[in-house]
């Protein structure tokens, strides 16, 4: 079953050799029902070989194929090829089972998109990238999978490339992550100089050979290309501009996977990071000060889109703060149920953009719960599992990072808990702007448009999200070992979790309170403040609407400060130092010998005469001498 | 003393055998000049005939690679399929040549760039005189890859100037008059330096050993006190840094690569810039590894600014053409950077690279050149939303563009790679500051892209039409498209034929570096002859 497993990210990729040439001839929707097809196919195959490894003793579900060596050099040996564990295999099972829902969902939602079929050749690309990212057996097919999927991403960003926004979005995104990349080749290089090799398992048996200050800058580095990926700070002003790409990209990649891979990254390598704590201080602060920043700016957006799009970089944080405690599997936990409801609200925003005619705007909105009931229903559950409310989803892995953050420091879990009331509020805020409250949309006139719930390809995957996030806790329940399924099952590859070690029921329960309340509160002060209101300046202050100005600091201190160095290089350095230099050196011979002169006039052509009688004579000799 | 000891290096004697089988690289070498003596005999109007000459030949020359790439041995380090006979040996000028890891595929690079800008981009006027000079100049390029004799190679590095002149001077855009004085100066300048230096070392070997001879394996041994070798060093390096070019050497070639006609620049850009690389590392690092060691820094500083330099100035260009020039520069840096940090995979990544730079260069080129030869601009401001009208192009377009960015899966990426990681371990902090040039990479290119290929077209743009890629080009673009993703996917077959020349030259430089100045010269000899 498992040498089975090459399969898994074939599929997608035999998707994208047929839809890139004849896509178009294809033509719609069989071009999107083929795409959605291979995702699928990949999807059971994944499951298939879950359910071998599953069946597998623990210690022993690793299972490594090595297609062919991609390239070596010296002590150097580079392999494609993929590796089968229980991390990998989450990742790959939620990729493919969500991707093949978000595909279904696209063929319903791209119908009119006169580019629909190279919307898939794109889509099928990016879940290709996006599972060897997650099952390549070493560091280089992992960094192959991340770039292909960021370009997927600028691809997919820009796909409505006549706006000049889309395009500038996709230019933006590409280039924050570039400049994580950097910091993810640099960490390469450090393993590949200490441990020859950037195979997982070598690595990982080598990491006696680095310096304590050595595993701390791989741990770091390896985090600045994850914060470029993850949008962490300062690395996240992209992701908000991302949302010009169509919304079920939004969802795919910028909410359930793509957006997650620098926190998988994390989870890979947690051995180097469990032996630099220090670096997971700095990630666990970072993740929980993206986290809230990003929070706070979703109290202010107004663009339906937005709010997901910080609340996911705010989600993202939670997850980095769980990884810098070294809860691994609560980042995983999290990370899941997160593709579950994150991807059920980006669907979900998609049918209400489509039903109000590509309008974005939630002040817009309001009262579509009437018109739209399917929808509303399923956002609303979305809501309540991303605010916490027991017993949805959210309420159990955010309940596990928090816990995990208060084993640390209690300081790390004040600011996570008040991120959670924040959640549930800006959550609030956009469910009754939109759903709720006064019609501000016209339903009759010129102008008037008829909202209603989309056909069956676009609420199927609703449905099954809402179920997966209403009941996504139970796959990990704090119960007792027997029903933490996904802690055991990752113990193998990222280590046991360390709140098991420590917890007693009182503190359990404890916490279980304290979450439900902060979930509450931050559901009822929405509802309180929300309910019939639209606008209150006060709550939405341009500090916190322009993300706490962090784009506009880095446009001033980064961007405009290249551009004029640039400018500067290209119109003052270029021209009038470096070439006046060397017309300079060009004047002083010229004036010390006027017979230079000559070169402008004659001398050329009798060089070339020289120089190709020359060549003709070597080769006349050459040909006598041979008796040719 | 063993005075005589270096007159039958191993590396020539080990692959004698070859000596009787087919001279392919003799026919390499012949079959453009052929070609090119045949095109000067015919009448000036049979264009058909003319344009049909020189394909051929062009196709016998990447045939004839084909032949060699299929008879290349992957176990020797040494030169193969060697041939040398002597030509002037009162003044120890010999006919010799031969192909080793280094030289194979800049070799065929050559082979396959030639015939497709040959049959991409070709002028209409006066063809007989454009045929005959790109003929020439393939055989310059392919002669200095091969040559085993510092003289003959000078002569084919030299025979690869004049074609360039009049491509540039008679075919080229508007300003093409001066890009082609300062092209001509500037690399004449490089030439007469390098010539004095080639001399001034074939004398010191003779006095070393009462042998004139022109021998680069020959010349290898010679030892050289520090003076001596970095006067030398300074003297070769200049002329490959003009070639190449490396920063600050640089100003002539973004006029050239701008103003010459499209199959200029693509010479230009994809093969002749690796003549500067290329000379690097086969005589910088084979004659003068101790000055190479002592003077890496400057040169791996030059590399980095370049990369940066290159990167920046590009992201201001508006000209397409210079656009192209600049992220040259940039890349080029790279090369540079790899070849002067002296480790197996740093040097091996600036050989590979130079291949993978020559395809991605090349093909931009000639992307540029399909815009122009429909819209008669390169200025990124007069063209806008191509995608609207070519998708093909346009998707051919980003393939290039990424493998020049350095996406892993195409050909850039590997030759980046291995030329960072090697850096970083010998040259931790240069790798560090080189690194930046990943993002400044991505932000020229996809300006570009957004510029040229984004956005609306407004109605009269749609008027004036855009014709999609036509089956002529697309079977010139394909080959380089398909080259760079399977050198992308599967660089081994090229790389497992580099190592092996690499590691030997890189040992080469480190004995010799750390040893003191009379042992260099026996270990030298004993890792000429094997051990």
């Amino acid at each position: 079953m498992l040498h089975f497993a090459f399969l898994i990210p074939l599929f997608p990729l035999v998707g994208f050799a047929i839809l890139a040439p004849v896509g178009k001839r294809i033509g719609n929707p069989a071009a999107g029902w083929i795409a959605t097809a291979m995702v699928f196919a990949s999807f059971i195959v994944t499951i298939i070989v879950l359910a071998k490894v599953a069946s597998m003793p623990a210690d022993s579900r690793l299972y490594v194929q090595n297609w062919f060596t991609w390239f070596s050099s010296g002590s150097l040996s580079i392999g494609a090829g993929i590796q089968v564990d229980p991390l990998s295999l989450t990742m790959a099972s939620f990729i493919t089972g969500i991707g093949s829902m978000i595909h279904l969902y696209s063929i319903g939602y791209m119908e009119h998109d006169e580019a629909f079929p190279k919307f898939f050749v794109y889509l099928n690309l990016f879940v290709f990238s996006m599972l060897m990212l997650v099952l390549g057996e070493n560091l280089l097919i992992t960094f192959l999978g991340w770039e292909g999927v960021g370009v997927c991403s600028y691809f997919l960003i820009a796909f409505w490339f006549t706006r000049d926004s889309a395009a500038s979005a996709g230019k933006k995104a590409m280039i924050y992550n570039r400049i994580g990349d950097a910091g993810f080749l640099l960490a390469l290089f450090l393993l590949i100089e200490r441990t020859h090799s950037l195979t997982f398992t070598t690595i990982f048996s080598r990491l006696s050979s680095l310096s304590k200050g050595e595993l701390i800058a791989v741990s770091l580095l390896l985090f600045v290309g994850a914060a470029g990926k993850s949008a962490q700070l300062p690395l996240f002003p992209w992701l908000a501009d991302a949302m010009e790409g169509p919304t079920p990209v939004s969802a795919l990649i910028h909410a359930a996977t793509m957006v997650t891979a620098g926190v998988y990254l994390m989870c890979r390598v947690s051995p180097i990071l469990h032996l630099a704590p220090d670096a997971g201080h700095v990630i666990a602060w970072i993740g929980a000060a993206t986290a809230f920043i990003a929070a706070t700016t979703g109290c202010a957006q107004t663009d339906i889109k937005k709010v997901l799009a910080y609340s996911t970089v705010s989600q993202l944080g939670y997850m980095f703060l769980a990884v810098g405690c070294g809860a691994y599997d609560a980042a995983v936990f999290l990370m899941l149920t997160h593709a579950f409801y994150k991807a059920l609200l980006f669907l979900g925003s998609g049918s209400v953009i489509h039903a109000m005619h590509e309008e974005q705007d939630i002040k817009k909105m309001g009262a579509l719960c009437k018109v739209m009931p399917l929808t509303s229903l399923t956002f609303f559950i979305g809501w309540l599992s991303i605010a916490g409310v027991p017993p949805f989803s959210g309420f159990w892995a955010k309940g596990d990072v928090l816990s995990n953050a208060w084993v640390v420091s209690p300081a790390l879990w004040a600011v996570g808990a008040l991120t959670a009331i924040l959640t549930a509020y800006y959550m609030g805020r956009q469910y009754l702007l939109v759903f709720l409250g006064e019609r501000r949309w016209k339903s009759e006139g010129s102008e008037a448009i008829h909202p209603h719930d989309a056909g069956w390809k676009m609420s199927a995957p609703l449905i099954v999200l809402s179920v997966l996030a209403t009941f996504g806790g139970l796959l990990n329940l704090p119960f007792g070992s027997k029903l933490a399924f996904l802690d055991s099952w990752l113990a193998p590859v990222v280590g046991a979790s360390l709140l098991h070690n420590t917890d007693s029921t009182a503190q359990l329960w404890f916490f279980g309170v304290a979450d439900g309340v902060f979930a509450l509160a931050g559901v009822a002060i929405a509802y309180s403040l929300w309910r019939n209101v639209v606008d209150r300046s006060v709550l939405e202050p341009r500090f916190l609407y322009m993300a706490w100005f962090i784009d506009s600091a880095i446009d001033r201190l980064i961007a405009r400060p290249s551009t004029a160095l640039a400018a500067f290089s290209a119109t003052v350095v270029e021209p009038r130092v470096i070439d006046a230099a060397v017309n300079g050196v060009a004047g002083a011979f010229r004036l010390s010998g006027q017979r230079l002169r000559r070169i402008q006039t004659g001398y050329v052509r009798s060089y070339a005469l020289v120089i190709v009688s020359a060549l003709v004579l070597i080769v006349a000799y050459f040909m006598v001498r041979s008796g040719l | 003393m063993p005075v005589s000891l270096p007159a039958i290096p191993a590396i020539v004697t080990g692959s004698l055998a070859s000596q009787h089988a087919f001279p392919y690289l003799t026919w390499l070498i012949l079959a453009p000049i052929i070609g090119a003596v045949l095109v000067v005999a015919l009448p000036k109007d049979l264009v058909r005939l003319i344009r049909s000459i020189t394909y051929l030949s062009s196709l016998a020359v990447l045939g004839i690679t084909a032949a060699v790439i299929d008879q290349f041995s992957t176990k020797l380090a040494g030169y193969q399929m060697t041939s040398t006979h002597e030509w002037a040996p009162g003044l120890g000028i010999s006919w010799s040549i031969g192909v080793d890891g280094i030289s194979l595929f800049l070799v065929a690079l050559t082979a396959v760039l030639f015939p497709l800008a040959l049959y991409g981009v070709a002028p209409s006027r006066n063809v007989k005189a454009y045929s005959t000079w790109m003929l020439l100049l393939e055989t310059g390029c392919l002669g200095s890859f091969v040559s085993l004799d510092l003289m003959l190679f000078f002569l084919f590095f030299e025979l690869t100037l004049i074609p360039v002149y009049f491509l540039i001077a008679s075919w080229g855009h508007e300003g093409r008059n001066r890009a082609a004085m300062r092209f001509f100066i500037y690399t004449f300048v490089g030439s007469a330096v390098l010539l004095v230096g080639a001399i001034a070392l074939a004398f010191l070997h003779q006095a070393q050993t009462g042998v004139l001879t022109f021998s680069i394996p020959q010349l290898e041994m010679t030892r050289l006190s520090g003076t001596e070798g970095v006067l030398l060093f300074l003297a070769f390096t200049f002329a490959f840094a003009v070639k190449a070019p490396i920063w600050p050497f640089h100003t002539w070639s973004p006029d050239a690569y701008a103003e010459a006609p499209a199959s200029g620049s693509i010479i230009l850009g994809g093969v002749m810039a690796k003549l500067g690389t290329y000379g690097i590392i086969r005589f910088d690092l084979g004659f003068f590894p101790h000055a190479t060691t002592m003077l890496a820094p400057i040169f791996l500083t030059l590399g980095v600014i370049g990369i940066i330099y290159g990167g920046m100035v590009a992201a201001r260009q508006r000209n397409l053409k210079r656009l192209v020039a600049y992220s040259s520069l940039s890349h080029m840096g790279f090369i540079v950077l790899g070849a002067f940090a002296l480790t197996g995979a740093s040097v091996s990544g600036a050989v590979l690279q130079m291949v993978n730079h020559g395809l991605y260069t090349a093909a931009l080129f000639l992307l540029v050149a399909m815009i122009y030869r429909r819209r008669k601009t390169f200025e990124v401001s007069r063209l806008r939303g191509l995608q609207n009208l070519a998708p093909v192009m346009a998707g051919i377009f980003t393939v290039v563009m990424l493998a020049s960015i350095g996406l892993p899966g195409l050909n850039g990426f590997i030759g980046e790679f291995l030329i960072l990681s090697g850096t970083f371990t010998a040259h931790r902090w240069w790798a560090v500051v080189a690194v930046t040039g990943v993002v400044i990479s991505a932000v020229y290119m996809l300006w570009a892209y957004q510029q040229v290929f984004h956005g609306k077209v407004t109605e009269d743009e749609r008027a004036a039409a855009f014709p999609e890629i036509s089956p002529r080009e697309r079977l010139v673009l394909v080959p380089i498209v398909v080259l760079i993703v399977f050198l992308g996917v599967y660089p081994k077959p090229v790389l497992d034929r580099i190592e092996p020349s690499v590691n030997q030259l890189v040992t080469h430089v480190l004995q010799i570096d750390h040893a003191t100045p009379s042992a260099a010269y026996h270990s030298s000899v004993s890792l000429k002859l094997g051990k």
